[in-house]
This record gives structure tokens, C-alpha cells and sequence, in this order.
């Protein structure tokens, strides 16, 4: 894989991530508890699908196939999807919901603020088109956060249940491959282990302020990024792919 | 050298009468979202999409096209153009009075960055200009929008945030 082929992938994989925590989120469409966060998530909600399309059509133009931004959401199988793990976790309630958003919003924040100096200049500029979004989707959701963990008994003991259980899944945005190796020696891109610890201290500020508890250091889940899934992500493009899988040809 | 199609201060001044979709009391020159016209044998446009999933971002690219095209204009092209990324600081003068007296508190110049956790600001009642009010929803109604209550006249109101 030649460095340029490299950065497609790679562009294509932000991509990825984008939507599917995109789409996750519209499955919440009218059925919020309250209908100002209803707004909230839809409009957030929006943002992601919107980032997904410009790194789609970035990554389409780039590879030359002729493939288009809907081709690469809607006519991929599982395995060609390399989204992080993380991303594709179900709803749950609203706690599990809150912890996902803010695992990945405090990565995602500084994954396209360190975006923004690579020397890809397009891709920089995406980044910085997203990066003022996600600076406000991570306000929201570490807000969040502080109500549920300070909140009740209950809300804290359920919130500190989400935070134990997605755990596994943060440790995959750090672990840097061919592909992130290549940003980073060939495009100036992110340095992930000072994205990890720079995650870390920030996480732990919000989960201390929410007087809840670091998880313990524990094996994490991988594959994402190599379009190894959990279980939930076929029924989740199961659903995202239908109509265009049912009438092929079929535009909107 | 080709004599262009029409001048580029007429098309600005068909710009200024396209409006906001959702906003229509202000025009797109006042949201400071058109970053700069060329005209040669046609006319290109380029617009900077406020937010990445803005659903006006379309809509406001086919009005464009529209009111060019109406005025004779036979070649429009559009150009997104995503750097530097839109702040609300762009929003004119003028706009942002339009903006309060339509009834949404207009975005402070420079507040683009908010503390994390604690960032919370006045923002006075556009109706009544009491600075007592509250926060009924910091993310709501459209991504660009928050909503506040005034304490004093009772009033809801929209808070264009800063971005």
C-alpha cells in the first residue's frame, strides 16, 4: 500500500466511524425522554452524518472508482466497515448512551484538533469544520455525564455500569496501525499516544467531577479498525442498507 | 479578455436579497456565509456551510442558483468553501440586530471557545434586554440555536450560540 492509498483508507475510516455513531444516534429519533434532547441528539445526530459525508466524498474522489458517497455507505458488507468498536455499541439506556458519546467525543475532539495541522490540506480543513461541532457535542454529553454520576443513587450506579462496560472498548483508538503510522510519518497526522494520555487526563477530570470511578486497567477489544465487528454491527447496517438493498438503482 | 456576464457588485447586491431558510429575516451576506463571488463568462459562488449537517446548506446552494439564474444568469456554479471554518463573528452588524429584533439573542463576537464544563454566559432577553434569564436547553431547535427563558418577561426565546 502505497503512502497516498494509505491516507484514502485512512480518510475513509473517519468516515466510518462518523456514520455509524451517526446513524446509532438517529435510531433515538423520537423516542428520547425529553423532547429538548430529542433535538439535541438529532441535531448531533446530524453533524456526524454530515462529517461522514464530506470524508465519503473526499475518499471517493481520491480512490477513482467511480464509487459515490452513498455507494460507500450503502453497498459495503461488515467487513469493509472500519469504524471503532466503540461507535457501533446499542443505545441501551440512557446512561450507556451518555457514556459512548463522551468516550469518543474526548477522542474525536482531539483526534481532528491534531487533524487540522496534517498536511493533507483538504483533510485539514474537514477537520476543522468538525472540530467546532464536536467541541460542543462533548459539552453536552460531559454535562451530561455530571448530572447522572452526581445525580441519584440509582442514575450514579447505572452510569458507573455503562462507564464499566464500555471500558474495553476505548483502548482500540489508541492502538496505532499501518494506517495511523502512515498519517503520522507521511501527513504529519496525530500522534496517538499523546492523544491517549492528553483522553486520559480529560476523562478523568469529567468522571471525577461526576464522583464516579475510573475502571480498572482491563484487556481491551479490538478489530474494529480492521472490520472485525461485534455482534450488534450487522443488524445495525442491516437496517441502514435496506432500502437501497431492496431496490437497487433506487435514488432519493 | 472576456467581458464578464454581469458585474460582481450587482451580484452581490441579488445575494443580499437571498434569504436564510430558516432564519428569513436575514439574508445570506448578513450571515457572512458567502466568501466570495467570480464573475468571468459565468458567475461562481462559493458559500461556507455553517455546520456539516446543516439541512439548509442545499437550500440555500439551490436559492442561489435560483435567483442568478432568474436575473439572466446562465452559467452559476456553486463553491464550498470549508477554510477557514464559519464562525458566527461573521455574522454582520446589521444581521445580528435583525436577529434580536426577530426575537433570537444574536451570538457574542469572539465566544467561539467555551470552557468545557462551566461556559455558561449571560445572554440577554432580546425582547425585554433583562440579563435575567435561564437556560431552558443549552442544544436545542436547530444545531445553531439554544433555548432561554427570560425571568422577567416570562418570554421563551432562541440564543443564536457561538461557533
Amino acid at each position: 500500500m502505497t503512502s497516498e492509498q494509505a491516507l484514502t483508507a485512512y480518510i475513509l475510516r473517519l468516515g466510518d466511524s462518523a456514520l455509524i455513531l451517526g446513524q446509532r444516534m438517529l435510531e433515538l429519533v423520537a423516542a428520547y425522554p425529553e423532547l429538548e434532547e430529542e433535538l439535541a441528539n438529532a441535531n448531533f445526530a446530524l453533524d456526524y452524518i454530515g462529517q461522514a459525508r464530506m470524508f465519503y466524498t473526499y475518499a471517493a474522489e481520491r480512490e477513482g472508482a467511480g464509487r459515490s458517497e452513498d455507494d460507500l455507505a450503502y453497498l459495503r458488507a461488515e467487513h469493509e466497515f472500519r469504524n471503532l468498536l466503540l461507535v457501533e455499541q446499542p443505545n441501551g439506556h440512557f446512561g450507556d448512551t451518555i457514556v459512548r458519546q463522551v468516550l469518543f467525543d474526548a477522542y474525536y475532539l482531539l483526534l481532528l484538533e491534531a487533524l487540522t495541522h496534517c498536511s493533507d490540506e483538504r483533510l485539514a480543513e474537514i477537520a476543522a469544520r468538525a472540530e467546532k461541532e464536536v467541541r460542543y457535542h462533548l459539552r453536552h454529553s460531559a454535562q451530561w455525564l455530571l448530572r447522572l454520576g452526581d445525580g441519584t443513587e440509582e442514575s450514579h450506579q447505572k452510569v458507573q455500569g455503562s462507564l464499566d462496560d464500555l471500558w474495553r472498548y476505548t483502548g482500540e483508538m489508541f492502538a496505532a496501525d499501518i494506517l495511523d503510522d502512515t498519517l503520522r510519518t507521511s501527513f504529519d497526522g496525530p500522534d496517538l499516544s499523546a492523544i491517549s494520555s492528553q483522553w486520559l487526563t480529560d476523562i478523568t477530570a469529567i468522571v471525577e467531577e461526576a464522583t464516579l470511578t475510573l475502571p480498572q486497567q482491563q484487556p481491551m477489544a479490538t478489530g474494529g479498525k480492521q472490520g472485525r465487528h461485534t455482534e450488534h454491527f450487522g443488524y445495525l447496517i442491516a437496517e441502514m442498507q435496506y432500502l437501497p438493498r431492496t431496490y437497487p438503482g433506487v435514488t432519493w | 479578455m472576456v467581458e464578464p456576464a454581469v458585474k460582481r457588485d450587482e451580484v452581490l447586491q441579488w445575494l443580499a436579497e437571498v434569504r436564510d431558510p430558516e432564519i428569513p429575516v436575514v439574508s445570506i451576506m448578513e450571515l457572512g456565509i458567502v466568501r466570495d463571488v467570480q464573475c468571468g463568462a459565468g458567475v461562481v459562488v462559493s458559500l461556507s456551510p455553517t455546520y456539516s449537517g446543516c439541512p439548509a446548506t442545499e437550500a440555500i446552494e439551490a436559492n442561489v442558483i435560483a435567483a442568478l439564474e432568474d436575473r439572466g444568469v446562465a452559467d452559476v456554479r456553486i463553491k464550498r468553501v470549508l477554510s477557514p471554518p464559519w464562525t458566527t463573528d461573521w455574522i454582520s452588524d446589521a444581521g445580528r440586530e435583525k436577529l434580536r429584533k426577530y426575537g433570537i439573542a444574536p451570538p457574542e463576537r469572539g465566544g467561539s471557545r467555551q470552557a468545557l464544563l462551566h461556559g455558561q454566559r449571560c445572554v440577554p432577553c432580546p425582547r425585554c434586554e433583562s440579563e435575567d434569564t435561564e437556560v431552558v436547553s443549552e442544544f436545542g431547535s436547530t444545531a445553531c440555536k439554544a433555548s432561554y427563558r427570560c425571568k422577567d418577561c416570562l418570554e421563551p426565546f432562541e440564543y443564536f450560540k457561538c461557533i
